[in-house]
């Protein structure tokens, strides 16, 4: 297999197009802009729809028509872009339709910056939209897991027919890594989609709707999707550790920062603090069982965010009072270095 | 214990530095190590400076950025300013001559001054001066052998429809090399 050297953004949609996605509706921002060009150069030429829209709003709905016509399809944002996607992301849950949406984040709040950031993760994980729905939410670490967690998205989204997303930051949207890229799926292989608005010939007629105006209907809709959430919470978590066999300190981090982390694990077993790292892969469905286990063995679980402090929550619901769990965080697009995450290990290695 | 080097490419917008990063990055991946290549794409980009970070290793890269790099290409005085006191101790300072009036102020790094813009201009290339830079940063490195880069701006310049500039690029590598090589003989 030959590596070739490629934008975390380029490889995404190089990746969505090997998954099969046909359709990729976007409107511009930055620090995407190289998803939006690929796929306009890309998708067209083989065989696929590239469509700059008006707006966001535009180009989810759009996403949601191309769904509900039963092809797999796409749209990719940064933080702000996102934010105004949500109404059509809760009408995607709602309406049981498959789609892929990447999350290029960016410092935050309002219009913020274009500088890396990981400020949206309770937007992503607690629902942004409303409604009573989650979203399937992948957190590459690398070029190469940033592939691999896109034709991933696809395919949960098809299995539960649930929207799926990719949540990533400008660093990694920017930076270039070797790839091997995965092959190609075989369209063949992609689930059947009897619901989809296909043209209703020698067949009852299908309906894709968010709405039911009877409570009892509606109850019965959101009991089948917490069912649905339910299954994925439990067959699809995924997550990877580092040197937490004999760790005393455990690192909970993400995506940029989880890869900033395995330095400081590596610098910090240099100078004899037994840390460790745990990085999730599944933002939701969130890991917590397996944190709640490590953290019954070590007296520190440290969690590294580019926020203010969002994930945080949920490694303190997983570890409950069983290890101090400190936190540390930059914010407003500041990346830190493996250096000043260090410091924050050996305060709490050496209290 | 592994080998992992990170490397500051700074000057000013348009001088190429995002570009020679971007060949090192290609190359040491050809060499068969492992690479990542960060840019500064920010608003101060659009100020006229520009940098990216360059890690080469052996293992599996995890931070893309770098508290203490091994060594820095100044294409210009403010990059020396910004990015000296950072390198590590015993780190390399690969300085375009052409354009930085002063010395290095640290006296524990290797310091290779190389008139970049008077070697581009000899070889009727003014915009190669980046692979100038890069091929005395390889002199000086000796992690990528030079060939190998050359390689890899030849196919950079392929893919980007200009295939006849590939050899002076490949040219200009080489005076870099031979520049850095009389720099570090002289004070060695």
């Amino acid at each position: 297999m030959s590596r070739v050297l490629m934008r975390g953004n380029e490889a995404i949609a190089e990746a969505a197009i090997r998954a099969g996605c046909q359709c990729y509706f976007c409107y511009p921002i930055t620090p995407q802009g190289e998803l939006v060009e690929y796929m306009a150069r890309e998708l067209p030429a083989r065989g696929g729809a590239f469509l700059q829209a008006e707006s966001e709003t535009a180009a989810i709905n759009m996403v949601y028509g191309a769904s509900a016509a039963g092809v797999r399809t796409m749209t990719s944002s940064s933080s702000p872009g996102i934010s105004l996607k949500l109404e059509g992301i809760s009408y995607m849950a709602g309406a049981r339709l498959p789609g892929v949406i990447v999350n290029i984040m960016r410092g935050g709040p309002g219009l913020g910056n274009i500088a890396p950031a990981q400020g949206d993760y309770f937007q992503a994980t607690k629902g942004g939209g409303h409604g009573d729905y989650r979203l399937i939410v992948l957190a590459p670490s690398s070029v190469q897991e940033a592939a691999e967690l896109v034709m991933l998205a696809f395919d949960l989204s098809d299995r539960y027919r649930t929207p799926a997303m990719l949540l990533a930051d400008g660093m990694l949207g920017q930076m270039m890594e070797p790839v091997e890229l995965p092959d190609p799926i075989d369209p063949a292989t992609i689930p059947g989609r009897p619901w989809a608005l296909t043209g209703a010939v020698d067949r009852a007629p299908n309906v894709v709707l968010s709405f039911d105006l009877d409570p009892q209907g509606l109850k019965e809709m959101n009991k089948g999707l917490q069912r649905t959430y339910q299954e994925i919470t439990e067959r699809e978590l995924r997550w990877e550790e580092v040197d937490t066999e004999d760790a005393d300190l455990l690192i909970v981090a993400y995506g940029s920062m989880g890869r900033i982390a395995k330095s400081v694990v590596r610098s910090a077993r240099e100078e004899g603090i037994k840390a460790g790292l745990v990085r999730p892969i599944t933002l939701w469905p969130f890991p917590y069982a397996r944190i709640r286990e490590l953290s019954e063995r070590v007296s520190t679980v440290l969690t590294a965010e580019l926020s203010a402090g969002q994930m945080w929550e949920d490694v303190r619901l997983a570890v409950g009072d069983r290890a101090a769990t400190p936190f540390f965080g930059e914010l407003g697009g500041v990346v830190p270095t493996p250096r000043d995450v260090l410091s924050e290990v050996k305060r709490y290695a050496n209290g | 214990m592994n080998m992992e080097q990170g490397i500051v490419f700074a000057g000013f917008g348009g001088q190429g530095v995002l570009l020679a990063g971007k060949v090192l990055a290609r190359a040491g991946m050809e060499h068969g190590l492992e690479v990542s290549w960060l840019p500064s794409y920010g608003p101060e980009m659009r100020g006229g400076t520009a940098n990216c970070t360059v890690v080469l290793s052996d293992a599996l890269i995890g931070a893309p950025n770098v508290d203490a790099p091994q060594a820095l290409v100044a294409m210009n005085q403010p990059s020396l300013d910004r990015f000296e006191p950072q390198l590590v101790p015993g780190g390399v300072a690969i300085l375009n001559a052409s354009l930085i009036a002063r010395e290095a102020r640290r006296s524990d790094i290797t310091v290779v001054p190389i008139p970049m813009n008077d070697i581009a201009r000899e070889l009727d290339a003014p915009r190669a001066i980046n692979m100038v830079a890069l091929g005395a940063l390889l002199r000086a490195l000796d992690t990528v052998p030079l060939e190998v880069a050359g390689d890899a701006i030849a196919l950079e310049m392929e893919e980007r429809g200009r295939a006849k500039l590939g050899e002076v690029n490949r040219l200009a590598l080489q005076r870099g090399y031979e520049a850095a090589s009389s720099v570090l003989q002289a004070g060695a």
